[in-house]
């Protein structure tokens, strides 16, 4: 590989972490908002949750990062290895999002969790071969 | 401050994500190696694919897995959530091997163990961040500890 192409990578990688992490943050961060699903549920009934789920702005912004992430992934798989790019992708967010979680969300990321995500980020690595 | 809102129920929520994930992941791998390599050419294939039974079944499988994942992210932390229901990987390799018929490699399992260790970990700290909101509020029912016997 050459040093653009290994750039290449990185930069595919990269935008698939971050896409999946903003996703993920903002989501989390939208469910946060509304509230217990079961307990609205218990009150508006499934379609009444529903709406209340779709019509939450940061949502929205939540799920366009997410699929922004499913197309990344799709480019940078019509580029290199899924291999390659799969794990790298997933076990990368676990970790992004635990770093992402404890700054934006303020979630108590102590060590027990940050174990679970290296054990789980070192897991899904593994999982390539 | 950290702490537990678990319940019987939450713990079924949890088991959905993690079901609906591996299964329906399984279903489109299926699926796909019935149908067989997609080309670029002719990408309308894939539109002809989503109405295979195992391809729509995975789809289903996956728009179950985003509610159950929603649901749960509304009363546990995202990084709680995401350790948590990464056994999805561990089921996932199982029906790999012992449905598809697939090799798994030493390698492979030994990242299973991991995974298992990793889910092992977080289940046993509390679920979610108090921040002083009240959220999430706890269903009237019997915590898991509570209702098992």
């Amino acid at each position: 590989m050459t040093p653009f192409q290994i750039l290449a990578t990185i930069a595919m990688i990269a935008s698939v972490v971050i896409t999946a992490t903003a996703g993920d943050i903002l989501t989390a961060s939208a469910m946060r908002q509304i509230g217990d699903l079961d307990a609205i549920r218990a009150r508006r009934g499934l379609l009444g949750t529903v709406a209340v789920v779709l019509t939450n702005g940061r949502f929205g912004v939540g799920v366009i990062c997410l699929a922004l992430s499913f197309f990344s992934l799709l480019f940078a798989l019509s580029h290199r290895e899924l291999s390659l790019i799969g794990p790298a992708a997933t076990s990368l967010t676990f970790v992004t999002n635990a770093l992402a979680a404890k700054i934006f969300l303020k979630e108590n990321v102590d060590r027990r969790r940050w174990t679970a995500a290296l054990l789980v980020c070192a897991g899904v690595t593994l999982l390539a071969f | 401050m950290t702490k537990s809102t678990l319940t019987f129920r939450r713990y079924l929520v949890l088991a959905a994500v993690t079901l609906t994930s591996s299964c329906g992941d399984t279903f489109l791998a299926r699926g796909m190696k019935t149908l067989g390599p997609v080309s670029l050419h002719h990408p309308t294939e894939l539109i002809h694919a989503i109405f295979s039974p195992w391809v729509a079944g995975g789809i289903v499988l996956l728009c179950g897995f985003f509610a159950s994942y929603l649901t749960a992210l509304s009363w546990a932390d995202l990084t709680w959530v995401l350790p948590a229901s990464s056994l999805g990987y561990v089921i996932m390799t199982l029906l790999a091997r012992f449905w598809l018929h697939e090799q798994v490699s030493s390698l492979r399992w030994l990242g299973v163990l991991f995974i298992t260790a990793g889910v092992g970990f977080v289940t046993r700290g509390p679920s979610y961040t108090d921040h002083g909101t009240g959220k999430p509020d706890l269903l009237e029912e019997p915590a898991l500890e509570e209702a098992l016997p």
